[in-house]
């Protein structure tokens, strides 16, 4: 076990993916010489040369649309978005074309194209800096979508992400980018959790708390401090929110009766929709309370100055737990 | 402030700047820069019937109701078929959606170009079998996957090998198609951009496109343009073979503008008596691309009334075939809306696609 950054720990990833297939490739703004703006990709264009480790020009749309010609190529190519609000330049190559290729080509083409993207605000940056743009993409079939919360799972996700034939947008949490964990480095990929299963974070009883990227943290902080009420909190990370793992989600919620959807994105049209729908359809008499959710509102990203309000924190979270008993 | 809506102007651009081989009233002409070598000009000829005759009968498909839409190549065949001739069997060719001449010269069955139109699939034919990438709609998009591809035949120092992307007049407006500029030019990839300036997108005249000519826009981005007649067969093969080979050697992109026409509608469902002058169809009918090469095969005695007689005999076959086929491909079962979404399980979907053949079952129950 190594005790890693989050950005050591999918820059760990990234080396072993290079290593294990010469048709990996890195590209994006500024992740060559520079490393990336996170480090993400520090010192990898050094060890595996500018052929597989890439700096672009500014355009996104051009990193994604090339990449897929890469792919039709035969490469497998690790695109990284330098921030979440900057990648809907690229939204069209995105939804029209590396979604939907392996559907109209009935399966002759596959696009196996992973885009990096630093998620969520937290940091205290400008605006278009910290976005979770992440339900447009859960919702353009053809696409998976995984957010990693923690630097084990970024590092086992990254590889997986970038194995995946599918394409894969991966969400990265920078405000955890600098948190420390323990990473198994010497486990094997093929012991890693699938990329499409949620991960039990802390079991409970009382409650479901569903979560990914990095709300996670916050989650189990509000866990602890509900177990220090008398609440048992069950937290789970979703890691993946296209498909979601609806077992997992069912299987907990059918035993608490008691459900919380927490994300930085607005509740509005919200991954939590989606999910509160799923658990009413399939655990309507199982339930205590309604399913309720906590993340942004329906306003741009603030100032930075007012994000303390708009994320959810660890207040609004235990409000939350609180309710689905009040009612 | 006043906007300029005036009419296209199009009228053919100064003789210096066009590269041409073949007068419209079908004379040859020499370009030194533009040796020609061993060209099969019956074989050309050949290809523009035929591939006409299919736009032809697709067109009447069409109206008959067998296909939802259709956008006719017509009075682009030149464009298509030199440059498509052009291209070596390694070469990679990315199409916009009315590149049915090069999907013919590519060896792609053209009743596979139907079904996207019927609506039967999205065009699912092998890109890399034929070297011939899927029909792409939204405009420009492809520009960007040819620039990436090419950039894979680098990496593969695949030194036969280059790729050419076809897109529109109106495509060099969007973001996608400057991007694959800069990038196609920094990284000095082996890519040819063939744009077919047919003048008008739907109704924009090229005017609304673009104030230089087009040809000059790779200027800018640091790489050549020339600018051939588009109705000329033998100046789009010569041009196109010259930036192919050119990119191979490593050389990397050229932009080529075919100054071509649109002598149909956009698609089937565009009306162009709303947007252009009768009078200025019947310039170009004198320009027309097939006539100007029976007119010299004619005259210079390359070609006798037998073979005319033989290529009209295949070009009947053709028709009658495509007819024929189109009507006989079959919509696919109401499974297939759940197929190849991805490369394998997906929960979500497997469970939404098992409740609809549920429910779909549920009727058949009914009835027994």
């Amino acid at each position: 076990m190594t005790r890693l950054t989050l950005s050591k720990a999918l820059n760990e990833g990234l080396r072993r993916a290079l290593e294990a297939d010469p048709k990996v490739m890195i590209m994006g703004e500024d992740v060559g010489r520079l490393g990336g703006v996170f480090r993400v990709t520090d010192g990898l264009q050094k060890d595996f040369g500018e052929h597989r480790v890439m700096d672009t020009p500014l355009a996104e749309s051009g990193i994604i649309g090339t990449a897929i010609g890469l792919a039709l190529r035969g490469y497998r190519p690790v695109c990284e978005i330098q921030f979440d609000g900057f990648v809907f330049p690229a939204t069209d190559q995105i939804v029209s074309q590396l979604a939907k290729m392996h559907y109209r080509s009935r399966g002759q083409v596959t696009l196996p194209v992973v885009i990096r993207i630093p998620f969520g605000g937290g940091i205290g940056a400008v605006e278009h800096h910290s976005e979770s743009p992440e339900v447009f993409f859960a919702h353009t079939a053809g696409l998976r979508v995984v957010a990693c919360s923690d630097s084990a799972e970024a590092y086992s996700m990254i590889q997986l992400a970038i194995a995946a034939d599918d394409p894969v947008i991966f969400f990265e949490p920078k405000r955890r980018y600098w948190d420390k964990a323990e990473v198994d480095t010497a486990a094997s990929l093929e012991d890693a959790l699938p990329l499409d299963k949620a991960r039990t974070v802390v079991a409970g009883d009382d409650v479901t708390v569903l979560s990914y990227g990095p709300v996670v943290r916050t989650c189990v902080e509000a866990a602890v401090a509900a177990g220090e009420d008398g609440r048992s909190v069950e937290v789970i990370d979703l890691r993946s929110l296209s498909p979601l793992d609806m077992e997992t989600i069912i299987a907990s919620v059918s035993r608490t009766g008691r459900c919380v959807v927490v994300h930085e994105a607005p509740v509005y049209a919200g991954l939590g929709a989606e999910i509160a729908a799923r658990v009413t359809e399939r655990c309507f008499y199982q339930l205590e309370a309604p399913v309720l959710r906590v993340g942004g509102f329906a306003t741009p990203y603030p100032p930075a100055r007012l994000e303390d309000h708009y994320l959810p924190d660890l207040d609004r979270i235990l409000d939350a737990v609180d309710r689905t008993f009040a009612i | 402030m006043t906007v300029e809506t005036g009419g296209a102007t199009t009228v053919a651009p100064q003789d210096s700047e066009l590269i041409q081989l073949m007068t419209p009233e079908g004379e040859r002409t020499e370009n030194p820069n533009y040796p020609l070598g061993d060209v099969d000009l019956k074989g050309l000829y050949r290809d523009m019937v035929l591939v006409r005759r299919f736009d032809t009968e697709a067109i009447a498909l069409q109206r008959q109701g067998e296909l939802g839409l259709w956008a006719s190549l017509l009075g682009q065949e030149a464009a298509q078929i030199g440059s498509g001739r052009a291209l070596s069997p390694k070469d990679m060719a990315f199409p916009s959606y009315r590149e049915h001449g090069v999907a013919w010269c590519r060896g792609l069955d053209p009743v596979r170009l139907l079904e996207l139109f019927r609506g039967v699939s999205g065009g699912a034919w092998d890109p890399e079998e034929h070297k011939f990438h899927l029909y792409t709609i939204v405009i420009g998009d492809q520009t960007l996957h040819a620039t990436g591809y090419a950039m894979g035949i680098q990496r593969d120092t695949a030194e036969d090998e280059a790729v050419i992307v076809y897109f529109g007049d109106g495509a060099t407006s969007q973001g996608d198609v400057s991007e694959a500029f800069s990038w196609a030019s920094v990284f000095n990839a082996p890519v040819v951009f063939f744009c077919q300036n047919n003048q008008y997108a739907i109704s924009a005249p090229q005017e609304r496109q673009s104030r230089v000519p087009l040809y000059q826009r790779s200027r800018g981005f640091g790489f050549p343009g020339v600018r051939v007649d588009g109705n000329d067969v033998l100046a789009c093969y010569a041009v196109t073979k010259k930036a192919l080979q050119a990119a191979r050697e490593g050389q990397g992109p050229t932009l080529i503008e075919a100054f071509t026409y649109r002598m149909g509608a956009h698609t089937t469902t565009d009306d162009p008596t709303r947007y252009r002058l009768a009078s200025e169809l019947e310039t170009w009918r004198l320009r027309d691309p097939i006539e100007r090469v029976r007119a010299y095969l004619a005259r210079s005695g390359e070609a006798d009334s037998a073979f005319f007689d033989e290529v009209e005999a295949e070009a009947k076959e053709l028709g009658a075939r495509v007819r024929a086929a189109c009507r006989e491909l079959p919509d696919p079962p109401p499974s297939a809306i759940f197929e190849h979404v991805y490369t394998g399980a997906n929960a979500i979907l497997d469970a939404e696609r098992a409740d609809y053949e549920a429910y779909l079952d549920g009727f058949e129950e009914a009835a027994r």
